[in-house]
């Protein structure tokens, strides 16, 4: 088994003879460890990207707007991750995304993954009919477990998620009566140790 | 008082960090500390009358057990090789985590030997080969056949009877990622698994040579005296791969280094010091100095820099003896600030190592913060305006930026990686084929061109907004964020430049090792001997810390 620092390294040496600038390599190396850690078929991806890449048509997207539609075949999934996590804090206020045609969308998730983190949010994001929960870079839950290659997505739908609880609160509140039970009745004489027991008055 | 932290910018020169010297807070001797009290056992010692075969050596505490898997191998005198395109060597080393069962140690017979065509697992931490120093490993085992004691001038000049040329961690070749072990206490200092590799190879290098002898000549034999023993180390090579390692962990060289200027900070800060704390100061310096004496090197360079430090330590010990008074308020400061106006960098840093032997209480919590999470400050903060980072290229990199790069003096090497062996070099781009596949090493020439860049973009653009259009500078937008957290991240110095000395990178790395002699082979590597005069493991339980000046 090829270990998470191995695969951080060569994910980066190869971004670099791709064609990309170190310090873009650097966090592709990052992205694909992430990828693997989540159990996501990264290294499968990006080996097929870069075997194909020659062949694309890629557009590079600079400034993201609230909706992207490549003008030439399709988005380069690094490109637009990178100024999809550089641009997340003006992002952030667009609420929902979108991306027409982005090639090996897999490469793109893990660069919103990580702006889930920087924001402090959740992010919702739908590739095509794969859905994913990108939950502040600590994990993804998906509808998509398949170890494959998506070699396009047509559309990429994100939607930025307020930190709200999951919960009624009536049912908060049955939860927090019954840990109530965990407590002691104080009676006068355990008042006495209370801090500031003993005070008349609240100089 | 409160007494300023030395500025990066002096300290992180690096004709000064290639002047720095073993100290408290060196690796080795924060592992044998830490370690102590852990039990020590030879679990298994299945060697041949020729000394090849498998053994296992471990540290124990309660559920906690780590073991060394050695495999000493038979090698043609033709086949041994220090250069790291060797691939046979006399033994190959493995630290497991746990009890290795007779699985792991026929699945690890196989792949250990090999090092790096070999694979790994996540249950294995460091992995390591070694040659014998032929010449002393032979002459012990005849003495010892013939129930003498070998020569000592000849293990003095020597110092080891194997010499490691790689020691690896930290996921290489399938070994267990760091994040798999990082929250266990005993291994919170930085390298503690290479050095418990090191240091268990040595009480092999040791058990096998007397078992040779006592093949050789079971009647007559004796076993290597425990004090030649412990006169012994383990010799180690080391070439250029040490140098890129601490320009790529940015945060890292900050935690090392701070932890270091901190504790110099706080001994200035001692108002009072105490007859017992001046006392083992002024031990540990005077008997100090038969370890640079007996530092034996053929580089003219090494030797040039083993004089002055020994022409300097020599006037500070008569300044010491004669006109100091140890008794005036803030007397290490005062110390300080004499060494650093009367004497060159090689003294300064040995007196600033010396400093801290006295003061555990300063050293000890500090050594806990020598590691480092790098991929928490992995993420560039692109919210922040491009006056900001000009700002902060200002204030942290100011020499740096007076430098011309279009002179092809300071822009005359370049870092690649070789096909061969993976293994980072350093060529002159003018005269060599590769420069276009140049490492991001050159963090000097691509600070400068980021801040040309900068200068000519609107203050008021976001990061964000910079970095759209100018990627290939982000790998030193990332860097330039950190040093101005961590001030001690970034070497002050150009590492592509006509005067660049590649030894001062390893060397430096090499101090936080706890190496105590450097013997420069050439400008790009070096032999160095771990553990000499280290306590054996059957001593650690009540050994003296200060077994470096013994």
């Amino acid at each position: 088994m090829r270990s998470l620092s191995e695969i951080d390294t060569v994910s980066k040496r190869s971004s670099k003879a791709a064609g990309y600038s170190w310090g873009i390599a650097e966090e592709i190396g990052k992205n694909i460890r992430l990828l693997e850690i989540f159990s996501l078929p990264g290294i499968k991806n990006l080996n097929s990207f870069f075997k194909k890449k020659k062949e694309l048509s890629l557009e590079n997207i600079s400034i993201i707007k609230q909706d992207n539609e490549a003008n030439k075949d399709e988005y380069c999934p690094i490109i637009a991750g990178v100024n999809f996590l550089d641009q997340i804090k003006t992002l952030e206020t667009l609420n929902e995304i979108t991306f027409k045609k982005v090639s090996y969308p897999l490469l793109f998730l893990p660069f919103v993954s990580r702006a889930a983190e920087v924001i402090g949010k959740r992010i919702f994001l739908k590739m095509d009919d794969r859905e994913f929960l990108l939950n502040f870079n600590n994990n993804i839950y998906s509808n998509y477990t398949k170890n494959e290659i998506i070699e396009s997505a047509e559309n990429i739908y994100l939607k930025v998620l307020e930190n709200r609880d999951s919960f009624e609160e009536k049912e908060w509140h049955e939860l927090y009566k019954l840990s109530e039970e965990t407590f002691v009745e104080e009676n006068e004489s355990l008042k006495q140790g209370g801090a500031g027991a003993g005070l008349t008055d609240n100089d | 008082m409160n007494i300023s932290l030395r500025d990066p910018n002096v300290v992180m020169k690096l004709s000064r960090l290639g002047s720095f010297h073993q100290s408290k807070l060196s690796f080795l001797r924060s592992f044998l500390k830490e370690f102590k009290d852990w039990d020590y056992k030879r679990d298994l010692f299945e060697l041949n009358e020729h000394g090849y075969g498998t053994a296992v050596y471990s540290f124990k505490k309660k559920n906690r057990v780590y073991s060394l898997i050695c495999f000493a191998n038979e090698l043609d005198e033709n086949e041994r090789s220090d250069r790291v395109i060797a691939t046979k060597w006399d033994a190959a080393f493995t630290l497991f985590d746990g009890i290795p069962k007779k699985q792991d140690i026929e699945r690890l017979k196989n792949e250990v030997p090999k090092q790096e065509f070999g694979r790994l697992s996540y249950k294995e931490l460091t992995l390591s080969r070694a040659n014998k120093s032929v010449r002393v490993f032979n002459h012990v085992v005849e003495c010892l056949s013939e129930g003498k004691q070998p020569d000592n001038d000849l293990i003095t000049s020597v110092g080891y009877l194997y010499r490691t040329t790689a020691v690896y961690g930290s996921g290489k070749f399938g070994l267990a990622d760091r994040f798999r072990i990082k929250d266990r206490e005993e291994i919170y200092g930085p390298f503690r698994l290479e050095m418990m590799l090191v240091y268990l190879v040595r009480q092999f290098t040791f058990d096998q040579v007397n078992h040779i002898a006592k093949s050789k000549n079971p009647k007559k034999a004796v076993n290597l005296d425990i004090n030649i023993c412990k006169s012994l180390g383990i010799g180690n090579s080391t070439g250029l791969g040490m140098a890129p390692f601490i320009v790529n962990h940015p945060t890292l060289l900050n935690n090392w280094i701070s932890a270091r200027e901190i504790s110099l900070k706080k001994i200035r800060e001692i108002k009072t010091i105490s007859e017992k704390d001046k006392n083992l100061f002024l031990e540990c310096l005077k008997k100090s100095i038969k370890n640079i004496t007996s530092w034996n090197t053929e580089s003219e360079y090494q030797i040039n820099k083993i004089k002055s430090l020994l022409k300097d330590l020599n006037q500070f010990i008569v300044y010491l003896d004669n006109d100091f008074n140890f008794e005036q308020d803030y007397a290490f400061n005062e110390l300080y600030l004499h060494v650093e106006k009367e004497y060159c960098e090689e003294c300064i840093e040995y007196v600033v190592s010396m400093m801290m032997e006295p003061y555990d209480d300063i050293t000890s919590p500090l050594i806990k913060e020598m590691s480092s999470e790098e991929e928490k400050y992995f993420n560039i903060p692109t919210e922040r305006t491009v006056e900001d980072l000009k700002l902060i290229l200002e204030k942290k990199y100011p020499d740096i930026l007076t430098i011309d790069f279009t002179q092809d003096e300071n822009n005359l090497n370049f870092w690649f990686i070789s096909k061969n062996k993976e293994e980072p070099r350093l060529a002159n781009r003018f005269d060599e084929v590769g420069a276009e596949l140049e490492q991001p090493l050159a963090i000097a020439r691509d600070i400068k061109k980021l801040y040309e860049l900068l200068s000519v973009t609107k203050n008021s653009w976001t990061i964000a907004k910079f970095l759209s259009t100018n990627n290939e500078l982000r790998h030193v937008v990332r860097r330039a964020f950190i040093v101005e957290k961590f001030p001690y991240s970034e070497i002050q110095d150009n590492t592509i430049g006509q005067k660049i000395m590649p030894i001062d990178m390893l060397r430096l790395k090499l101090s936080f090792f706890g190496a105590l002699k450097f013997d420069p082979r050439s400008d790009k590597w070096l032999r160095i001997c771990m553990f000499q005069g280290a306590p054996l493991p059957e001593q650690l339980k009540n050994y003296d810390e200060h077994w470096v000046y013994n």
